[in-house]
């Protein structure tokens, strides 16, 4: 189980947002403080480890730039909840460990409101409204990877065994 | 051969793997290498092309186009490209897609070699550190969206109209997980320029490939530049495929297309906008700045003068295309008429040197996002486009239909 508050954004949150384009000459930890700020000028500064990151539809469209999981990675996002997701960004999030649930009622969540979500069954306790929201499992081979703790551990294996 | 299934997910080994400089081997790639312990699987099978940062505005960009090329060498990847213009146009320039090949890149708009029919995809940097150690990468077999566009295309649209009127109807989400395969009359009489223009957009809808069948087109387009002349029609879809949503277009129809700001589904007639005053005009990368995008332009240009209150920016989507344009007159054309020539660079389109836009101005792009903030200032605005109603644009200083100068 993990316990976090909210930072709730609504459609199409995307790649270009999260990580805007003049931030990308910088190393991953100074490209972070202009996560989001083009939307949200005090996302960066005010994210705290632990909260959680929740989106309705199509978040992380456009640019295949992993900057933007790893970004949202070092501010401390562990979790994100989405109703569905750009497919890059999806697999961008499994790879470097950030675990993505797809939830059709992330339109129920408010910013600020408190969430006790248990990823492995894929149900979230919102305490502060009293709602409990259903995820769509995690597919069998996404949860290898995850487990693994990210995609670079699990082919690290791989190659291993091989 | 064991058969697949659209949703089955399979291990699939890859024939290409692409990456740029900016999220290329200084984003994770290098580091997990080492982390894994591993080399690359076939350097012969790596294609390096730093095109998002070149030529360099400062130091930050001038040390990851240096980082790019050094690890490219240490690394034995002697296909390695830099000035040579956006990734995806020199791929092709080059000759690294074949039909019926898997293609993955670090850059969403890797979908455009589905023009040439090639399963091609763009993947995140730890996702690419994975294809290099191993040579191959999971995927799920995508449903596909059939889209066919019947009829003859008027004088003044392009495909980039066909992109966006297309995208306003699956919406940019509409495709996501699934790949979209163009056909009809209209696409197998459309040029490989032009293809190309409607597999690299796909990803605007979502889509994992864009893809066009083999055909006439594909094989003289092979034979003409690379003198490949095997037959790859085996790689079409099947005569009884399952297509999970057909969508029917009439060609005839279509008038030019706009995608306002800040999304790409946000299309409307160009006719029916009114009024949107203009700062600057960018012909150019991956999407609107190949040959045959700068001769439509230079035809409607010719003679003639562009508005001097604006900036007009061209950039050819590679060196090869500036050289030929270059050669036919073309860049001499778009000169005298006022247009300002760049390099070949992906700079512009993405914001980061080369035309980046300032508070509240306005341009009107041949590229392929319009995404809040992404060519500079996030008060700025960003008008999609092809090259056609681009180069009207030009002459008036507000979007303009190109109907009106042809």
């Amino acid at each position: 189980m993990t316990k976090g508050k909210v930072w709730k954004y609504k459609d199409n949150i995307n790649t270009d947002i999260i990580t805007p384009p003049e931030s990308m000459e910088l190393d991953i930890k100074s490209a972070a403080k202009y996560c989001m700020a083009n939307l949200d000028p005090t996302f960066a500064d005010g994210f705290q480890p632990g909260d959680i990151f929740v989106c309705e539809h199509n978040l992380g469209s456009g640019s295949s730039r992993e900057t933007a999981p790893l970004c949202l990675k070092e501010l401390g996002v562990r979790i994100v909840i989405a109703m569905d997701y750009a497919r890059i960004f999806y697999r961008n999030c499994i790879n470097v460990g950030i675990i993505v649930l797809e939830c059709p009622d992330t339109d129920k969540i408010s910013k600020d409101d408190m969430l006790d979500v248990d990823y492995l069954t894929g149900i979230i306790l919102n305490e502060t409204t009293g709602q409990t929201y259903h995820c769509n499992p995690i597919p069998t081979h996404i949860a290898q990877i995850i487990e693994k703790g990210g995609l670079i551990n699990y082919i690290s294996d791989k190659l291993r065994k091989s | 051969m064991t058969s697949i299934k659209a949703d089955d997910i399979v291990w699939v080994n890859v024939d290409k793997a692409m990456m740029d400089d900016i999220l290329g081997p200084r984003v994770e790639i290098a580091d997990n290498l080492v982390k894994m312990g591993a080399k690359i699987w076939d350097p012969q099978k790596v294609v390096i092309v730093s095109d998002h940062y070149t030529p360099p505005a400062n130091i930050k960009q001038a040390n990851i186009v240096k980082f790019t090329r050094d690890w490219a060498s240490e690394n034995k990847v002697s296909n390695y490209y830099e000035f040579a213009g956006p990734c995806h146009q020199v791929m092709v320039d080059k000759g690294h897609v074949v039909p019926g090949t898997v293609v993955v890149g670090t850059d969403s708009h890797t979908t455009t070699y589905g023009a040439l029919t090639c399963f091609s995809s763009g993947i995140g940097s730890t996702e690419m550190s994975g294809v290099l150690a191993t040579g191959q990468i999971w995927m799920k077999v995508p449903q596909t969206i059939h889209i066919n566009w019947d009829g003859e295309l008027h004088p003044g649209v392009m495909a980039k109209d066909v992109s966006l009127h297309t995208i306003k109807h699956l919406g940019h989400a509409g495709a996501t997980y699934k790949s979209m395969e163009y056909d009809g009359s209209s696409i197998r009489h459309m040029i490989m320029d032009e293809r190309m223009c409607l597999s690299n957009m796909a990803v605007e809808a979502g889509a994992k490939a864009g893809i066009i069948g083999y055909d006439q087109i594909t094989a003289e387009y092979m034979k003409r530049r690379f003198g490949i002349t095997d037959d790859f029609s085996q790689f079409n879809s099947d005569a009884d495929a399952n297509y999970i949503q057909t969508l029917n277009f009439d060609a005839s129809q279509l008038v030019p297309q706009v995608a306002c700001p800040h999304e790409v589904d946000n299309v409307f007639n160009v006719v029916d906008v009114n009024d949107v005053k203009v700062n600057q005009v960018y012909i150019g990368s991956c999407t609107g700045g190949r040959y045959h995008d700068l001769k439509m332009a230079a035809e409607l240009l010719k003679g003639k003068t562009v508005e001097p209150t604006i900036r007009v920016l061209v950039s050819p989507a590679s060196k090869d295309i500036y050289n030929e344009c270059l050669k036919d007159g073309i860049l001499s054309i778009l000169a005298d008429a006022g247009c300002i020539i760049l390099g070949s660079t992906c700079g512009a389109c993405l914001g980061v040197h080369s035309g980046n836009i300032g508070d509240h101005e306005v341009c009107v792009s041949t590229t392929n996002r319009n995404f809040l903030g992404r060519m500079g200032s996030k008060s700025s605005g960003v008008y999609l486009v092809s090259p056609l109603t681009a180069a009207a644009t030009a002459l008036t200083g507000k979007l303009t239909d190109p109907r009106k100068f042809l």
